[in-house]
């Protein structure tokens, strides 16, 4: 962006006007919410669009005499310098008080040094990857991180009876993180990983390296897939035997998508995932949510990235609370750190050495009720970081 | 050994259904002389209208086929009519320009009414599951796979060299203007073709939802591949493209199977391989 004298002079002008009507209480609190709502990975947007908004309409009342108001933007899921460009104009045009939103590891890392620079707090409601909040100081994460998702699965695995397990992975960072964190936990319960297959991402016919496991008959197959794959990857698991051969499906829970995992049929029945959030999960806190979110988006049902946004929008608002109104980013931080309450996912908190998300993790077996699919919880592992 | 001939049998499943699916573009390249980028786009569409008949208007899987194939054709028919026709005499990178524009324009229609999640569909219960034939294990989907892809590639080379529509398309292609002056409806048989080849595209794309999945993604993740058969095959006969498909689906699913580590690139190989022993397509000789 070109910066000419006159937009210099206009900024300059502006920002004396600017900042005392900022403090005035009453003004309202601006979120820069930045999500892919289009592309590849439309769907996490949505969610988390959805969940934003069920979020604002079940809080409606001002936070500490603020107004919460969110611009929603749309970053295609595919270009980090897109995100970047976002992030960038939301802190200066829209002069908006916190980031949040991004979909996929990338972009996350490519906006993180604008929160750094505006100092403003960003909120990571989706991406995975554990590297993220060490990125910037202003970044809190509300999602999940694989090797949290994944560890539990694993010890699961090699107290119940499994011994040797193979794992299919997609060959692209996130799976090779699932597959790091799986081996090392499984190992370390004396489980044995007998063969690591990885699928090329762009060609997903799973066929042939289902076939190798059903040959190399491990007790348990434990797999990561982008969410969305994983249907397919079933299905074929069943077409090809590997049920009736004995080997058991285990896996994280993104791979049954709470979203998607309805039109996966009968053949989704019995796999063992174990992941932060089911839509299932029994609480008042998750009625409250599920029934907020369906009057939002009715033909949805809000997943583990649905849950990412709306945790994301307490978050800020709790902090706002905290600081009685003070925009001030490094404030707001500092109150988020050590935050702990009941998310819809059941009890979280904000690790605060790291900003990272603390949280329960839960076992959980597909299984048909009322006529629909669910992921029930029947186990879980308590307060789980992201690292070991 | 038993799981040899599942892995070849396997590769030749994905083969034909590769085939069928790019045997339309082989056709619009070799024999008009149009790069039509926008192929899987076709294969798309057959895929979603697939998808919507079986599982919003509870239509059965076969009469779902047959209906993804011919809403393909048509669409092919009437974009061959409206735009096409006006870019056959162009320069290839119009072509090209044009028809990569196309495949997003109709990747934003999927991605609209549909959304960009992965289509999902339930086969009937006599294409799921596997048999067991003396120890080897194959897919019963796998194997109606086969039986039909096969069946489509015999009709249309048999349909080529032995119909008379075959002898007057060869006709326009040798030459145009000759076979225009002889009284054939030049213009209504490249339509025709066109069409054909849309509607085959469109037929591999709702055989492909089961297999390859389906999102508004799918003409551009698929085109590669599509590209590398008509490559490979040579770009105007049906047997080559079919062996082209064949030969490629079996080295990709053995080379996931014995070489994982690598089995993505194994198809780059032996497209790169084959194009320096053959490069003008692997039947090349047999043609005349």
């Amino acid at each position: 962006m070109p910066i000419t004298r006159r937009a210099a002079l206009l900024s300059a002008a502006a920002l004396p006007l600017a900042r005392p009507a900022l403090s005035q209480s009453g003004d309202p609190f601006k979120v820069g919410l930045i999500v892919p709502m289009t592309g590849p990975s439309a769907s996490t947007g949505r969610q988390i669009d959805a969940a934003v908004k069920a979020w604002l309409r079940a809080n409606p009342a001002p936070v500490a005499g603020r107004r919460i108001e969110v611009v929603l933007r749309d970053d295609t899921g595919t270009a980090p310098d897109v995100t970047r460009r976002l992030a960038q104009e939301m802190a200066v045009r829209e002069r908006v008080r916190a980031l949040a939103g991004f979909g996929l590891t990338p972009l996350a890392l490519a906006a993180a040094p604008i929160a750094t620079e505006a100092k403003l707090p960003m909120i990571v409601m989706a991406a995975g990857a554990s590297v993220i909040p060490s990125r910037s100081p202003f970044i809190v994460r509300t999602s999940f991180t694989l090797p949290q998702a994944t560890r539990p699965i694993a010890t699961w695995a090699a107290a119940n009876g499994i011994r040797t397990a193979a794992t299919l992975v997609s060959d692209f960072a996130p799976g090779l993180d699932a597959e790091r964190a799986f081996k090392e936990a499984f190992g370390a319960a004396g489980g044995r990983v007998s063969l690591e297959l990885r699928s090329p991402l762009r060609n997903p016919d799973y066929a042939p390296f289902l076939q190798r496991v059903r040959d190399a008959r491990p007790d348990a197959l434990f797999i990561f897939v982008p969410s969305g794959e994983g249907s397919a990857l079933i299905k074929q698991f069943n077409e090809r035997g590997l049920r009736e051969a004995g080997i058991r499906l285990i896996g994280t829970g993104d791979v049954l998508d709470d979203d998607l995992l309805n039109d996966m049929g009968d053949g989704v029945i019995g796999a063992v995932t174990s992941h932060h959030y089911s839509t299932a999960h029994d609480s008042p806190e998750n009625a409250a949510f599920r029934d907020a979110f369906r009057a939002v988006a009715p033909d949805m049902r809000p997943n583990f990235m649905a849950v990412g946004g709306w945790d994301g929008m307490h978050l800020l608002a709790e902090a706002l609370r905290r600081t009685n109104g003070d925009p001030d980013g490094t404030k707001l931080v500092d109150a988020m750190k050590g935050l702990a309450w009941t998310s819809p996912r059941g009890p979280m908190s904000i690790d605060p050495a790291t900003r990272d998300v603390v949280q329960d993790v839960y076992i959980r077996r597909t299984e048909r009720r009322d006529g629909q699919l669910w992921n029930i919880e029947f186990d879980r592992v308590q307060a789980v970081k992201d690292a070991a | 050994m038993a799981a040899a001939i599942t892995v070849l049998l396997d590769g030749v499943a994905s083969g034909m259904l590769l085939f069928v699916l790019s045997v339309g573009l082989s056709v619009t390249l070799g024999l008009m002389n149009v790069v039509n980028l926008a192929h899987g786009a076709f294969g798309m569409v057959g895929g979603y209208v697939c998808v919507v008949l079986l599982n919003r208007a509870g239509v059965p899987f076969l009469p779902s086929l047959a209906a993804a194939t011919l809403a393909a054709a048509a669409l092919g028919w009437l974009l061959e009519r409206l735009l096409y026709v006006r870019i056959y005499g162009r320069d290839h990178l119009e072509q090209v320009l044009f028809s990569i524009g196309l495949v997003f324009v109709l990747g934003a229609v999927a991605d609209f009414f549909m959304g960009a999640r992965q289509q999902l569909i339930q086969l009937p219960d006599w294409l799921s599951g596997r048999v067991e034939l003396a120890g080897i294990g194959l897919g019963r989907y796998r194997i109606f796979l086969i039986l039909v892809c096969g069946a489509v590639a015999v009709g249309l080379h048999f349909g080529l060299v032995r119909t008379r529509f075959g002898a007057r398309l060869r006709a326009a292609v040798d030459n145009g203007p000759v076979a225009r002056g002889m009284g054939l409806p030049v213009g209504r048989i490249f339509s025709l073709t066109f069409a054909l080849g849309s509607g085959l595209a469109g037929l591999g794309g709702a055989l492909g939802v089961e297999v390859l999945g389906l999102d508004p993604n799918f003409p551009l993740k698929w085109l590669v591949y599509f590209l590398v058969v008509v490559a490979v095959g040579g770009a105007n006969s049906v047997m080559g493209p079919f062996a082209a498909a064949i030969l490629l689906g079996v080295l990709d699913v053995a080379g996931k199977y014995w070489v994982p580590e690598v089995g993505a690139f194994v198809i780059y190989t032996a497209m790169v391989v084959l194009l320096l022993a053959r490069p003008d397509g692997l039947l090349a000789r047999a043609r005349t």
